[in-house]
């Protein structure tokens, strides 16, 4: 059979089974949860995540399959033609009763007081089943939540060990610092010799989080020091607004998916008493600048290639940790967030005339890591950390909630001078691909001294684990990769050790689709989420008058007065910095 | 005495005790790899798995599996290479019959997995040996070195063009890793935790390829049946479970230790006959068959025939061929309790009804048996079980409230009595 007729046969082979008496036609090959989905019955589901595969860990979708004894989890179990299929028989709501009473039985489940209250799939399930009471009696075992680490935070008596963050760490991102440890009921989900998450090889991504169904894993919370800096008369409080956020506080705040809202953010900021609203993506600009200079000084002078991208803090930590013999290929250039509070405690400071040690600098990012970020001893300036607290969407979503805003319904405004203007480049960033994009916009008329014909590189955008492409620079062929998500980097990291990666540039982003799919987003977080916000990105970027970092007038204007020359004595004071080899253990 | 050894058949024990286990000269003048030269060289893997079907045997793991089939299925599964398994990770308590045989008579277990692999198309086998069991582990890694310095392992076995080669593996001490997707994962380096089924391991198996698992008395009882054909096998045992069954006579009976039988044999055959009975005057109360997690059957059962099906027909199962006789001093709750103490310490911890259910199973008894438990709590027990039962991802969470539920069944009143609100249900 050639390979366009087995696609064929695979495309016609179908299996028509009964579910609940009704009867469905699927492609074989589907399980009968998608059948069940397809024939509009809902399953309910607790260790199922549609970006993982399913392991019917947790039982509760357990169906009657007609000829088998045993109930079957209706995630893992594929159809066959002819299968009936019972959904909701006395036995299987008798199971899942019990599954979900015995989770309740285990632990702390005080909703009010949870981090995911209203927004946990374990309390949903509770609820549709209907469990009032429960016939099995608590069982606590005290066991104290883990705040080390800088960005996230475990509450090990929450969990209900369906291993979905498990999965997410090892096999998704490649790092795999969370496993079952334990048998039997004592079995919990911990770190290597049960280390405090500070002391372990975690890169803070947060896409452990964004994988609980529960309130077992969540951001550090850090709203509390930003509402005291706003009360403080004393501060002059200043926020940038991160890429990938614009697309996404809406929807954290009740918006379809997707949806664009930098001007209500803008003015939900003002709302809440910041007094300065910027935008990162005018350091995002920058940071293209500094870093298509370092690119081409790299390739004209002979430097270590391919260079890697550095905006990713999870990825910076990964490298440290899991690739310190790759340290010399990362970009020196910091992040855009912490250029923009290198800057804001110097070049603001002096522009407006305060003393820097009265500047509170928040970021709003889409990302747990750059909570570790901004702690780095490296992004320390004379005045203290150059950013002094960074919040999540969805942090930022529970303040404007606990304010009480109606944020759908609030004006549009625009950002601040002198950090207020960017371009599509900078907007793209939050999208995987779209800090190579970017660059390429501007290495290219840099180099070739031409204008580009299109501005869009679309080789290099969508979900595609890994992305390859090639530009002609004036009879230089420019090779370029694109990777999200560590197991993806890890695939390319391998071969740049092996000598197989043939690149001059390779732009890695630590999450999934890139910063839209940080470990700081909106829950859920799934691919289907992740792909309508990269569509919300790319439109933010057609929607800009300018979409080249090098024709921001803002960014000219900074150079002019302050840092002088891309790559110059400024920048490198400010805007580059060095990394560290990490110990694994 | 005499009933002892009369009522006895031994297939699979034939040379344990009369042979030398380190000397593979002394296995094959007993006639050992006898079979494994016919199977190869002069047999077709089709023929070999023909037979073996034939014969009816079926899997002394506990499932009691078609063994030809499944060997047809991973035979006839496409990906390479494939596996064949020993499991001899025996850690159901009170059996020790793998144990015996690889101490014993290591050369059969060697050469059943060699004809098994020709079978299937193997090129890798493993033995997945119980971590405690060191004498068993000292005894195999020599046979295999003898074996292989014979010819009958490694390239060009006998010179029939088949190559095989077997690898040792040692558990750590986990019961569950007896189950066949633990055990595969445990060989595999990894925590040793059940995998779901379908998919089933004769398609995807060891590291995803086509695998046979068998059992050390499964593999012991392959070249008997090769050497001797089919019909010669079904002439033991009943129609349906044809063969012998080695059975490890524990607890409360004058002989204690293994036995080997055809299988059908009765209960009471082997309590009374071969097992002398109950010692110290006591009277039968109960005897468990299958492991921990077999059923608990009362004397009313003692005619039982013990095979696959009449035991699954009872609620019970053949299981591991363990057999637990407990006499009339003992409470039923107690004993009871004590084999879900077991299950919640051996529990893999993957799946909500096994790892949550076997420890509240064990809080619930404790509870009943401190005399503190109602009639709601009886209740919760009876619905935990079912839950556990149907809903488990393994078999060791699936099995493991049978013991319960047989007693529920055979010995309700014994529970009825621990209840504090016992008097109500008299009245009632």
């Amino acid at each position: 059979m050639t390979a366009v007729q087995l696609r064929q046969k695979e495309e016609t082979a179908t299996a028509t089974l009964t579910i609940d008496g009704h009867e469905v036609t699927v492609p074989e090959g589907t399980t009968v949860l998608e059948a069940a989905k397809m024939a509009g019955i809902s399953i309910p589901t607790l260790c199922h995540h549609p970006d993982l595969p399913p392991r019917g860990v947790c039982r509760l979708c357990v169906v009657e399959i007609e000829g088998s004894y045993l109930l079957q989890t209706a995630c893992t179990y594929p159809v066959r033609d002819g299968m009936k299929v019972k959904t909701n028989s006395p036995l299987v709501r008798e199971t899942r009763r019990t599954v979900v009473e015995l989770m309740l039985a285990r632990g702390n489940h005080n909703c009010p007081t949870c981090p995911r209250n209203q927004k946990c799939e374990l309390q949903r399930v509770a609820e549709s089943l209907g469990i009032r009471e429960n016939p099995f009696e608590v069982f606590r075992r005290p066991r104290p939540k883990d705040t080390s680490s800088a960005a996230i935070v475990r509450d090990p008596e929450k969990c209900i060990l369906c291993r979905r963050c498990v999965e997410m760490c090892q096999d998704v991102q490649g790092v795999g610092i969370l496993f079952p440890a334990g048998r039997g009921f004592a079995t919990e989900i911990t770190t290597p010799l049960d280390r405090a998450l500070s002391d372990v090889a975690c890169v803070n991504c947060g896409q452990c989080i964004l994988a609980c169904p529960v309130g077992a894993i969540y951001e550090k919370d850090d709203t509390g020091r930003v509402w005291d800096a706003i009360a403080d008369p004393s501060k002059v409080v200043i926020v940038q607004t991160a890429p990938a956020v614009r697309v996404s506080i809406g929807e954290e705040l009740g918006m379809p998916v997707g949806s664009i809202s930098t001007g209500k953010l803008v003015s939900a900021l003002r709302e809440m008493g910041f007094d300065k609203v910027f935008d990162t993506n005018f350091t995002a600009d920058l940071t293209i600048i500094e870093e298509g200079h370092e690119l081409l000084h790299r390739i004209r002078s002979g430097g270590t290639l391919p260079m890697l991208t550095s905006c990713s803090p999870g990825w910076i930590k990964f490298i440290e940790h899991y690739y310190p013999e790759l340290l010399d290929h990362v970009s020196t250039c910091k992040s855009p967030q912490q250029m923009f509070g290198a800057l804001a405690k110097t070049y603001y400071a002096q522009k407006v005339g305060i003393d820097p040690k009265d500047i509170f600098c928040v970021s709003i990012m889409p990302c747990t890591a750059k909570k570790f970020e901004a702690t780095r001893d490296e992004m320390y300036g004379e005045s203290g950390p150059d950013v002094d607290a960074v919040l999540t969407a969805r942090e930022l979503g529970r303040m404007i909630r606990e304010m009480g805003i109606d944020f759908s319904s609030l004006p549009e405004s625009e950002y601040d001078d002198p950090f207020g203007i960017s371009t599509g480049a900078g907007a793209i960033f939050g999208a995987t691909g779209g800090v190579l994009e970017a660059a390429l916009r501007t290495v290219y008329e840099v180099a070739t001294g031409r204008t580009l014909p299109s501005v869009d590189f679309h080789p290099v955008r969508g979900l595609e684990g890994i992305k390859e492409a090639e530009v002609d620079l004036n009879g230089m062929k420019l090779k370029v990769a694109v990777a999200h998500g560590l197991s993806n980097a890890r695939t390319l990291m391998e071969r740049i050790k092996q000598g197989t990666a043939d690149y001059h540039f390779i732009e890695i982003m630590c999450c999934p689709g890139g910063c839209i799919g940080g470990g700081g987003q909106p829950i859920p977080t799934t691919m289907e989420t992740r792909a309508e916000r990269i569509r919300a990105i790319y439109e933010v970027d057609r929607s800009l008058p300018l979409r080249k970092s090098h024709e921001n007038p803002a960014i000219k204007r900074l150079y002019m007065e302050f840092l002088k020359e891309p790559l110059g004595e400024k920048s490198h004071e400010l805007l580059h910095t060095h990394y560290r080899r990490r110990p694994l253990f | 005495m005499k009933n002892y050894l009369k009522s006895q058949r031994r297939i699979v024990l034939r040379n344990c005790g009369q042979i030398d286990p380190n000397n593979i000269e002394e296995y094959i003048a007993a006639g050992g790899y006898r079979a494994l030269e016919r199977a190869l060289l002069e047999m077709e893997p089709e023929d070999v798995i023909k037979t073996i079907k034939d014969s009816g045997l079926r899997g002394r793991g506990g499932a009691g599996f078609p063994t030809g089939l499944k060997w047809e299925l991973a035979a006839k599964a496409s990906g390479h290479p494939k596996f064949v398994i020993c499991n001899a990770d025996e850690g159901e308590p009170g059996t020790f019959k793998d144990r015996l045989i690889l101490e014993g008579d290591p050369h059969c277990v060697i050469e059943g997995m060699v004809i098994a692999a020709y079978a299937v198309g193997a090129s890798k086998g493993y033995l997945y040996i119980r971590g405690e069991y060191g004498q068993s582990l000292q005894t195999i890694a020599n046979a295999i070195q003898q074996a292989r310095a014979a010819g009958f392992l490694g390239n060009d076995i006998v010179g029939s063009g088949f190559s095989f080669d077997i690898a040792v593996r040692s558990g750590a001490g986990a019961y569950v890793c007896g189950e066949e997707t633990a055990l595969m994962e445990s060989i595999e380096g990894r925590r040793g935790e059940s995998r779901v089924k379908p998919p089933y391991p004769t398609d995807h198996g060891l590291w995803g390829r086509p695998t046979v698992i068998n059992n050390v008395e499964t593999l012991a009882n392959i070249a008997p049946i090769i050497e001797n054909g089919a019909q010669w096998f079904k002439q033991f045992g009943t129609a349906t479970s044809p063969g012998t069954k080695v059975f490890t006579l524990t607890g409360d009976i004058m002989n204690r230790g293994l036995v080997e039988v055809p299988m059908g044999t009765t209960l009471r055959t082997l309590i009374y006959e071969i097992g002398g009975g109950i010692p110290r005057g006591r009277k039968f109360k109960m005897a468990q068959t299958g492991g921990s997690s077999g059923g608990c059957l009362p004397a009313s059962l003692l005619d039982v025939p013990l095979d696959f099906d009449s035991l699954r027909a009872v609620d019970s199962s053949l299981g591991s061929g363990a057999l637990l006789i407990v006499d009339d001093s003992h409470c039923i709750v107690d004993v009871v309790r004590s084999f879900m103490k077991f299950f919640e310490h051996e529990s893999c911890g993957k799946c909500t009804p096994c790892r949550e259910g076997t420890y509240r199973l064990a809080r619930l008894l404790e509870k009943i048996e401190a005399e503190e438990a109602t009639h709601a709590d009886l209740e919760v027990l009876n619905r935990l079980c079912r839950v556990m039962e149907r809903s488990s991802l393994c078999g060791l969470g699936q099995a493991a409230p049978k013991p319960v539920l047989t007693t529920l069944k055979y010995f309700k009143d014994e529970y009825l009595i621990h209840l504090r609100d016992q008097a109500a249900s008299k009245g009632a």
